[in-house]
């Protein structure tokens, strides 16, 4: 082992090819679906999807090899470590770099699948999962927050009752927030079937114990979306609120074990399914940031000022100056995500590296892009450019898959070794 | 391929690095710093782990091969002991990793293997200079050519050990570039200072105004030779290694007032326990690891000759020092009342935390 720097050489090459994707199919769509919100970019997802087939990968969630939460004692020395994370946080941050909301509709399993992925049993992954490689493109979202419960995610209220006679679960609640949750659910003729990964109780007088997640096809009978969020940013991504009304799941789609045990471990199962989507998520958000930062830099070049790297700060004109530290930002935010991932990757522990991306991230890429906009002036501000765009995108950032704020909480109890108990 | 572990010989080197850093220099800096010296001994101590004789080849006295990773590992290890106490331990290096990297053959033979044999010696370098915007590409100290000699006129500031040294490294303004010229210590006009400097920090290590005055030196002097050198490197080389100090400065800083953090009690619990001092705790580390790979990341890029490799480190220099004011600051903060007392050192980092933004020529690796 050594220290370095150089991206894999796969990376590289599929970074070219995706780049002319983000310009193509999604730069140039961007402010049309920004402005036609609830509207779906059908050549986007089609395009993305006879893609990704022909490439031979079903979705861009990681696959059972990249899985990021395994002890690594199996792991053989003289295996090839995987680059399946690295590789999936480059193609991200490069998508996001085109447009971060058309990149959360790209087909495939998103959360939900990530959920199975880190919480399912090998049978329950090959029955959710194959869908994704399919004929027609698929989505799957993740269902958590509800209106009581938030980043508190204990405090989830959705109950799943088991009925001796069937065998089947009864859910009832209402979701909100769950991205996708509308091309998960509805049943567009151009989609394949998808499901939903609901987060619900098994039994409420456990607390996080009872926690457990349960996976609800399109089409169950009491499932419906209810309403789809109009928001800041990331309009092209539907953001459904999901009303559960005695939804019957057969018994084999609940995620992992259904015992409920003392222990906390299907909540845990949630949250190690955050341990490997945080620093993605970090990535998508620094795709923003470099998409914002680059066309800054590109409107000071047409208007003939150049950055002078390598002055001390007293001759650096205020511009220069919040140009070299918004790329020191950019720079090493990227390089936590990338080594955050890479631990993934290796099978080592992340869950301090994997948090401290997202918190750098999220302050990184709501920082840029508001610096952007205010340095553009009236360009910035304007709707005939994405700069505009970029900083209502980027927010998202610090908010969605735990805000900066839990983040730091994550973190801190990383660095202090503290429970959850010891420090709220 | 990306990989964040560092080789085995690192590691090793590393660990000997941090024992000497925990066990000496950390030990010895408040005295060191309030007595204003630097036991001879502790300086020997550290070089004696041959970090700098470990860069240069055998052909020159050697036993290794210069690595900026490898270099920016130790200071960051090094420096979470004591800044002044690294920084002392390296001033030979100031001397000796510009010529390795610009100087000429007769250069480096001359003058390598004097400097890692045997004993620490106080050879040194002189860059900054007493100016608000001091620039070290736009140096006021001025070289001009005349017939077979240079002619050094100008004023340097904080040069390390330069009292004693045998010969100094001055670098100056040669038709708008900066170039080095090997001065040795007895030329005629080149004055030392009686007085050392007094800054906010390192008082542990003695640094002094140097002047030179019509001081001549033979063309032979300029490193590089006739045709002299490029100081991008030799630059950067510097910047990296002041944002490894940082890094390390700040580690130091953070893991003190963490765990002050979890022994210290406040309203029946441990102060560790609020978020408003858990999410400063969460900040620090976070901006440290960015900083920390930032650093690594130019380092690398300097041992593989990438393009951007200069840049890069002037933006990991510049990410450090913005980090290690704010690291410092708040470990200060956190101890609240007791961080301000010199008993504590978090006071001490504080006031090393703003200098690194003019630290640079103070360290190269």
């Amino acid at each position: 082992m050594s220290i370095e720097f150089e991206a894999p050489k796969p990376i590289t090459q599929m970074q070219f090819m995706l780049k002319t994707v983000a310009e193509e199919m999604m730069r140039s769509r961007s402010r049309y679906f920004d402005e036609h919100e609830h509207e779906i970019p059908w050549d986007y997802i089609e395009f993305m999807h006879t893609a990704m087939k022909a490439m031979g990968v079903g979705s861009l969630a990681p696959n059972e090899k990249g899985n990021g939460h395994g002890d690594g004692s199996q792991e053989k020395k003289d295996k090839r470590p995987s680059i399946a994370y690295q590789v999936l946080a480059s193609q991200i941050e490069m998508l996001a770099w085109g447009d971060v909301g058309m990149y959360l509709v790209t087909p495939g399993g998103g959360l939900g699948a990530a959920a199975v992925q880190a919480a399912g049993t090998p049978e329950q992954k090959a029955k959710f999962l194959a869908r994704f490689g399919e004929e027609k493109p698929t989505l799957a979202a993740m269902c958590m927050t509800e209106a009581g419960a938030g980043s508190d995610t204990a405090s989830i209220r959705t109950r799943a009752i088991l009925d001796e006679n069937t065998k089947e679960w009864i859910l009832n609640g209402e979701k909100i927030f769950a991205t996708s949750g509308d091309k998960a659910l509805t049943e567009y003729e151009k989609l394949g079937k998808g499901f939903i990964v609901v987060w619900a109780s098994i039994d409420p007088s456990a607390g996080r114990a009872g926690m457990r997640a349960f996976v609800v096809e399109a089409g169950t009978p009491g499932v419906r979306v209810a309403k789809l969020e109009r928001k800041l940013g990331i309009r092209v991504s539907d953001t459904a609120a999901i009303s559960l009304v005695d939804a019957r799941v057969p018994y084999d789609h609940i995620l992992g074990s259904p015992a409920v045990e003392k222990t906390t471990t299907g909540f845990k199962g949630a949250m190690a399914t955050f341990d490997a989507t945080r620093p993605l998520v970090a990535a998508s958000g620094l795709g923003v940031a470099r998409a914002a930062l680059e066309f800054l830099k590109e409107k000071l070049a047409e208007n003939g000022v150049q950055i002078r790297y390598g002055l001390p700060r007293q001759k650096l004109t205020s511009i220069e100056r919040d140009v070299i530290d918004m790329e020191v930002m950019l720079k090493s935010a990227w390089l936590m995500v990338i080594k955050a991932v890479w631990m993934a990757d290796n099978k080592k522990p992340n869950v301090l590296e994997s948090s401290m991306s997202k918190v750098k991230a999220g302050d990184v890429g709501t920082k840029i892009t508001q610096k952007v906009v205010e340095i553009l002036g009236p360009l910035g501000y304007s709707r005939e450019f994405l700069a505009e765009k970029w900083f209502r995108d980027a927010k998202i950032t610090d908010i969605y898959e735990g805000t900066g704020q839990i983040n730091r909480l994550v973190v801190a109890r990383q660095i202090l070794g503290y429970s959850g108990k010891e420090l709220r | 391929m990306y990989s964040f572990e560092p080789t085995e010989e690192q590691q090793m080197l590393v660990e000997a690095v941090g024992k000497y850093a925990g066990n000496d220099l950390r030990t010895a800096a408040r005295e060191a710093e309030e007595g204003g010296e630097l036991p001879k001994k502790l300086i020997g101590k550290g070089w004696e782990i041959g970090l700098l004789q470990a860069s240069i080849p055998e052909a020159y006295g050697g036993f290794g091969e210069r690595s900026a990773v490898t270099g920016v590992l130790a200071v960051e290890e090094m420096t979470f002991g004591d800044l002044a106490g690294t920084l002392a331990v390296m001033t030979p290096s100031l001397f000796a990793t510009p010529i390795l990297l610009a100087g000429s053959e007769e250069q480096k033979q001359t003058y390598l293997p004097k400097v890692i044999e045997g004993e620490w010696s106080p050879y040194t370098a002189a860059l900054i200079e007493y100016a608000f915007d001091f620039d070290p590409n736009a140096l006021k100290t001025a070289a001009t050519l005349n017939g077979e000699e240079y002619v050094l006129d100008g004023e340097k500031a904080f040069v390390p050990f330069a009292n004693n040294a045998e010969t100094i490294l001055v670098y100056a303004n040669l038709d708008g570039r900066t170039q080095g010229f090997i001065v040795p210590k007895n030329s005629a006009g080149l004055t030392i200072s009686d007085e050392r400097e007094k800054l906010m920090s390192l008082n542990a290590l003695p640094l002094y105004r140097v002047h030179l005055d019509n001081v001549k030196v033979p063309a032979s002097n300029r490193l590089g030779g006739a045709s002299g050198h490029d100081f991008e490197p030799i630059l950067a080389s510097m910047r990296i290694a002041a944002a490894a100090a940082a890094v390390g400065v700040a580690n130091a800083a953070f893991e003190y007032a963490r765990d002050y953090a979890k022994e210290r009690e406040a309203f029946g619990v441990k102060i560790a326990q609020k978020q408003a001092i858990a999410f400063m705790l969460a900040e620090m580390r976070t901006e440290i690891e960015a900083s920390r790979l930032l650093t690594w990341e130019a380092a690398w890029k300097m041992d593989t000759g990438k393009e951007d490799a200069f840049t890069e480190a002037y933006l990991a220099f510049t990410g450090a020092a913005d980090m290690v004011m704010m690291v410092t600051d708040r470990a200060v903060q956190i101890l609240g009342g007791h961080g301000y007392i010199r008993e504590h050192l978090v006071e001490m980092w504080m006031r090393e935390g703003r200098g690194f933004a003019m630290f640079t020529g103070l360290a190269i690796v």
